[in-house]
């Protein structure tokens, strides 16, 4: 349904993406993860037409909405806005009832239906960013664009994140490209990874995740199959580190 | 500590008063009547004897011009101030203006507009317009880029432009508040027939000093005042800014 054709990004004269290109299926999760630096955001940013590409495009299949949650909750959230105003943000043009039905909705699948009337400033990073995705999860997008959701919380609060997207990936039957530079994370949540090299970066290797659904937090780390492919992107980074690497 | 501050800003203003009633009680000089006569003159000039003559004009057109203002600044700053090319453009013309003394542009105003209401309004507004938008521009350019992407990925850009700016905005609009009442008393101070500053510069000419006197302490407590509104103002609109920032 999304496809990313030969996708390049220069900024000025600095290639940022020197040429990427996958596909993403309907309703498939797929992790995009890379070096820092190698121009996942911007490629995110391509993807979500916040930028125009130097080259290549973004095919969508028919007139898909798309909604996208940053790294940079505290940022990303208004906060003259309530948690309630704020989820209902992109809803303007929808009639009153079913603006608060989704808001409803959204809140309650995050789990944060105690909080709508508070402000985003008096919530937590992790609720934060619990704000961020009913947001996005109210827009009813077929597509969410994660940029590294999880990269700016504490380490249980990301493993309840985690399991948090999953699900609502399912009641929502929602497509997902998530943008991480943890390896662990994106092999634990996704059907396939794209692995990509360093600035100018290029496509390295799609590799299919074929671990047991749902997942869990214990029992799927333990699998040895976890362990093999976890290793197998490490290495591949890595390399491709060393290689840049004077 | 909380409970000395209110009673210092009661009681040393008083002590102030004080010291001067008693410097000014014995004076026989005529340009420094005794704080008494001052009072006095006061209370039989602006409660509420000139009120509807001199204190509401000058009111009128110090609001008219504010404002004219506030709006027309807030409406050429925001494309300003989204627009690289437009603010280039646009930044010598506004520096230019921004920098001719705004007194020296009263013959001129009188010539073209006439000595009337409209010529005052006119001047008030043009003072008070470049802190506004100087502020607007600049709280527009510093949205935060993460907020900025996430306004327009759901569309609601324009919703958000504003309450992101609006700390800035207020910033400029206090500056010009205090411009606002120094221009409304210049500008009654030539080829005028009423306003508060018509009326200390008339009693000044006519030797009536206690009246003069009693002009500038109104202009004192109205500037005061005006501040003081303006300040509950601010903290209703931004509560969520004070707060968000405590």
């Amino acid at each position: 349904m999304l496809e990313v054709r030969h996708l390049s990004k220069s900024y000025g004269d600095t290639p940022a993406i020197g040429d990427v290109d996958f596909a993403v299926a309907e309703r498939e999760f797929v992790s995009v993860v890379g070096p820092s630096g190698c121009g996942k955001t911007t490629l995110l940013k391509c993807i979500a037409g916040l930028l125009a590409p130097t080259s290549g495009e973004v095919k969508l299949e028919g007139d898909r909405v798309m909604a996208l949650v940053f790294q940079e909750y505290s940022r990303s959230l208004m906060p003259w806005l309530s948690v309630r105003k704020n989820v209902a943000l992109p809803l303007r043009r929808r009639s009153k009832e079913e603006r608060a039905r989704l808001v409803e909705e959204a809140v309650e699948a995050v789990g944060l239906r105690a909080h709508l009337d508070r402000y985003p400033w008096q919530l937590s990073g992790g609720m934060q960013q619990r704000v961020a995705i009913a947001r996005a999860l109210a827009y009813q997008p077929q597509i969410l664009l994660m940029d590294e959701p999880f990269a700016s919380v504490d380490a249980q609060t990301r493993a309840d994140l985690e399991d948090l997207i999953l699900e609502v990936r399912e009641r929502y039957d929602v497509t997902i490209v998530f943008v991480t530079h943890d390896i662990d994370e994106s092999v634990y949540l996704s059907d396939r990874i794209v692995v990509l090299g360093p600035s100018p970066t290029t496509v390295k290797e799609i590799l299919g995740v074929d671990l047991p659904r749902p997942r869990d937090q214990v029992e799927t780390k333990e699998l040895p199959e976890f362990a093999r492919l976890r290793a197998h992107v490490y290495r591949l980074i890595k390399r491709e580190e060393a290689r840049v690497a004077p | 500590m909380r409970r000395v501050a209110p009673a210092l800003e009661v009681l040393v203003p008083l002590a102030l008063l004080g010291l001067w009633a008693a410097w000014s009680a014995s004076s026989d000089t005529f340009y420094y009547p005794p704080l008494t006569d001052i009072l006095e003159t006061f209370n039989e000039t602006w409660v509420f004897e000139r009120v509807g003559s001199d204190v509401v004009p000058s009111l009128l057109r110090l609001t008219a011009g504010y404002l004219i203002a506030v709006v027309l600044a807030v409406a050429i700053g925001i494309p300003l101030g989204l627009n690289r090319t437009a603010r280039r453009a646009a930044a010598p013309i506004v520096e230019f203006l921004r920098a001719i003394p705004p007194p020296a542009l009263l013959p001129l105003a009188i010539v073209v507009i006439g000595v009337g209401n409209s010529m005052k309004v006119a001047l008030i507004a043009f003072v008070c317009l470049w802190p506004v938008l100087l502020n607007t521009i600049d709280g527009i350019r510093g949205i935060d880029p993460t907020l900025r992407d996430t306004a327009r990925v759901y569309g609601v850009s324009r919703l958000a432009t504003l309450p992101a700016a609006a700390p800035q905005i207020f910033a400029g609009m206090r500056t010009s508040l205090s411009l606002a009442v120094i221009m409304m008393v210049i500008s009654e101070m030539v080829a005028s027939t009423n306003g508060i500053g018509f009326f200390v510069l008339q009693s000044q000419r006519s030797f009536a000093i206690p009246e003069m006197w009693s002009g500038i302490l109104l202009l004192g407590i109205l500037g005061y005042a005006l501040n003081l509104l303006f300040a509950a103002v601010e903290r209703r609109v931004l509560a969520w800014h004070r707060e968000a920032h405590a």
